[in-house]
Parts: structure tokens; sequence; C-alpha cells
């Protein structure tokens, strides 16, 4: 069940023997619930006993900083942006997933290439140049995509922030000057790519129009499946 | 997002090791070219603020990976070339680039990079009408750039390879195989070769030959019909 290897060539100098841990992703569009079920998950995991180690996007180290800064001053063309990501990305996967799938943690991962992918989808970059970029990508265990109605995706982000977010909204897409007409049809595409890559990558569809609760015990009941499989693994090593 | 269509401008690359004499040669075509009155401008390989401050955390923090590392100068160029570079093609001018994709295949190259991954990342930049390669033997190269003292930056004498603790050292083996990474580009990308033992007139007059006969100079001129 370990991930020992990427979609395509693993990237130069970096040792996939031995990654005894377990890589799950948590997909969805914006305020579809990830972050909180990630968290729910890591309590979870660890009253289990089992370690654990998150990642998501604009963390890295290395252009964590500058990306948030770049996000600010929307300055950064598409393909820009596209490759600062993908630089972020593979910061996080080389200097923090790949060592912990090494010690035999569980790492969750809140969104992952698939999110980057999407975005970059909706902006029209050709899908070979984004598949080649994440070639090197790991695969993971499971990816996990939290599906919520588009009613349910509105009234949560409203709910949650209280107002609109200019790239949430796809604003720098110019579909419509109307923040709210521009978010429908931004979130609109992302699903629609976001299906497209479904059928590519094949995600476990979860059903996020549920309440917390339920949807964890969902969650649960599936890592745990992974879960069995890893031990029999971990042992065997 | 790539431009399919045709673009009215030139675009001409020089690659070549440090100290080949691409700066010189470059101002000397752009004076050449402005005086003819062609719309002519001149980008170089250099990195922004925003890469110098990660490079910085990266090389202190030991951050760096050959794949984060060449990402961060694709990005840092896809930046440059958006911006820049396809603007001023669209707008007709004669672009002279001072290093250009070339540059990151042999320096990603060198880091253990495979070139069609390169190759892709690196694909919605367009091919060069013309590149130029300054050609120097690496020893030439080396002893100009010694004998300059020019400062030898971290990244530049590819120390993040561990091939030397030795500053000097380390550079001396990087651009030796940056230079085996170029003699491999020359003939897939039809690089067009200078002799750069030549006397700077000789090379300057050469290029400006290549130049004349490769381009109609009068579509780039101010009232130029591009």
């Amino acid at each position: 069940m370990s991930p020992n290897r990427c979609f395509q060539n693993p990237p130069p100098d970096l040792d996939l023997s031995r990654l005894t841990g377990l890589l799950i992703v948590i997909e969805g569009p914006d305020s579809s619930g990830r972050s909180t079920h990630v968290n729910l998950l890591t309590k979870w995991l660890e009253q289990k006993g089992y370690s654990v180690v998150q990642t998501g996007l604009k963390r890295s180290m290395l252009v964590g900083p500058e990306l948030d800064q770049a996000k600010k001053g929307n300055t950064l063309s598409p393909r820009t942006m596209s490759l600062f990501y993908a630089t972020d990305f593979y910061d996080q996967m080389e200097n923090t997933l790949v060592p912990a799938l090494h010690s035999g943690a569980v790492a969750l991962a809140d969104r992952y290439i698939f999110t980057l992918m999407a975005r970059d989808l909706v902006r029209g970059t050709e899908p070979s140049w984004l598949e080649s970029l994440y070639s090197r990508a790991l695969v993971a265990d499971a990816v996990f995509y939290l599906k919520v109605p588009m009613q349910t995706l509105v009234g949560r982000t409203l709910h949650a922030h209280g107002r609109l977010d200019y790239w949430e909204s796809g604003m720098d897409l110019g579909l419509s000057r109307d923040w709210f007409e521009s978010f429908l049809r931004y979130q609109k595409r992302l699903n629609d790519e976001f299906m497209s890559l479904h059928k590519k990558y094949h995600f476990d569809i979860i059903n996020a129009n549920r309440s917390v609760n339920a949807i964890q015990k969902d969650l649960r009941a599936r890592v745990e499946k992974l879960l069995t499989g890893f031990n029999l693994e971990a042992h065997s090593v | 997002m790539k431009e399919k269509k045709s673009y009215p401008g030139k675009l001409i690359a020089f690659e070549g090791l440090d100290g080949s004499g691409k700066s010189t040669q470059i101002n000397l075509v752009q004076r050449w070219l402005a005086g003819q009155g062609c719309r002519v401008f001149h980008t170089a390989w250099e990195s922004s603020e925003m890469v110098k401050e990660a490079l910085r955390r990266g090389r202190k923090q030991q951050l760096f990976t050959p794949t984060t590392f060449s990402l961060l100068y694709a990005t840092d160029f896809a930046d440059r070339y958006e911006h820049q570079i396809l603007p001023m093609l669209r707008g007709g001018f004669i672009v002279l680039c001072d290093r250009y994709i070339f540059t990151s295949f042999a320096r990603d190259g060198v880091r253990g990079c495979d070139p069609g991954w390169l190759r892709e990342l690196y694909g919605f930049a367009h091919m060069p009408d013309i590149t130029f390669y300054l050609d120097l033997p690496l020893h030439i190269a080396l002893d100009r750039v010694f004998r300059a003292r020019q400062q030898l930056n971290y990244f530049e004498a590819g120390m993040d390879l561990g091939l030397s603790q030795d500053i000097q050292e380390s550079y001396r083996l990087y651009q030796g195989r940056v230079f085996d990474q170029y003699m491999k580009m020359v003939n897939q990308f039809a690089f067009a070769m200078i002799d750069a033992t030549r006397n700077i007139h000789d090379q300057q007059e050469q290029l400006r030959e290549q130049i004349a006969s490769r381009l109609d100079l009068t579509e780039y001129g101010e009232r130029g019909s591009a």
C-alpha cells in the first residue's frame, strides 16, 4: 500500500525506497470542509498511535512567503503562478512528505496536485504541460474528494468569511465584473475540471453534503481499511 | 495560453559560458541595430528580487533539490517572458536575450533533471529565431573569469552539487559540466556557432553579417510595417 512510486519519472536525487508510511490526500473545492476533516482525522489517528504529518498549499519553507506576497499583488501571470505553486508543491513533497513516509508516518495532504491542475486548467493551461509538470509527484494511497453542491458551497463561503475572496471567485479570469456571478461561474468550471481529473485519476468521491460527523465517520471507515493493509505491511518490513 | 500564431518581432538568443563575452557582443549588436533605426530590446537572465530571496533561504536552510531549483528559475523566467519578452515580440521588437532557456537546460541538466521534462517545462516559451553560441574552450573561459577576479556566488559556482568544498574548484568542475551540456545541444537546437577566441571586432562582424542575412531589418524600423 505504500506510495513507492511517482506518476512518471521520480525527481532526481530523491530516495524513494522504503516509503513505509501512508499518503492520504483530501481534495475538494474551497469551503468543502477539507481542513476540518484533516484536523479531525489527525486527532483520531494520533489517538490511535499513528504519527501524522500534514501538508497543504503555500506551506513550503522555500517559497511560501513569496507565494503569499505574489497572491496579494495579483500581478503575476497564470503561468508564473502555476510554476510558483509547483515549486511550493515539490518543496513540500521532497522535504516534508518523503521524509514523513520514510519514517512510517501517515501523511495527510490538505489538497494536492489536483487542485493545482484544476485551477490551471480553468485558466487555459495545456493539460499535457500540467501532466508533465506534476509527473514527478507521488501517487497517493487514496484521494478523498469532498463533493458539495454549488448552493451549499455558496452558503458556506459567505457564512464562513462574510465576503467573497478575489481568487476563490476567479476574478482574475474576467468572467464577470459581478463578484457573485463570477464566483458561481468559476466554481462551476473548477468542479467540471475536478470531475474530468476524477475520470483520469479515480478519486474516492465523498458526499460532503452531510453533517461533519457523518462525513468524518465515513472518512474514518475508509482510512481504517487503508490502515489494515498498512499495518500488515509495516509488520512485514 | 501559448501564443500559437506568429508575432512580428524576432527573438535572438546568445548563449555561452561565463566569460565568453556575451554581454560585450550583445551591447555592440544592440548599438548597431538601434543605429539602423530598428526597435530593439535587450534582456538578461537575471533573477528577480523575489527569487533571490527564495534562493537565499533555500541555500541557508539546505532546502534545494534539483526539482525545486529548476522550478524556481522557471517561475522567474515565466514572469519575465510573459511580462517582457513576449509583449516586445508582439510589439514588433527585435529582442536580444543574454542567455535563454538553454542556460536552464544546461544548469538543470547538470543537476540531473531529465531533458524531456525540461523541454516540456519550458514548452511555453518560443524557440529563438537565431541562437548564437559564443564558443570558447573551457580553459580559456575559466581563465578569463578567474583573471577578472569575479566574485563567484554559491549557485553560479555549483556549490549545491557538492563537487568540492573549494569554491574555485567547484566552479571549475561545474563549468566543465555545463560546457558538456551545451555541446549536447549544439545540433539539436541549431546553435549558430561564433568562434569566441577571435577578437571582439571580428566576432561582431560575423554576428552582424548573420543577423543581416537572416532578418529583413527594414521591417523593424520605428515606422516599419510591423
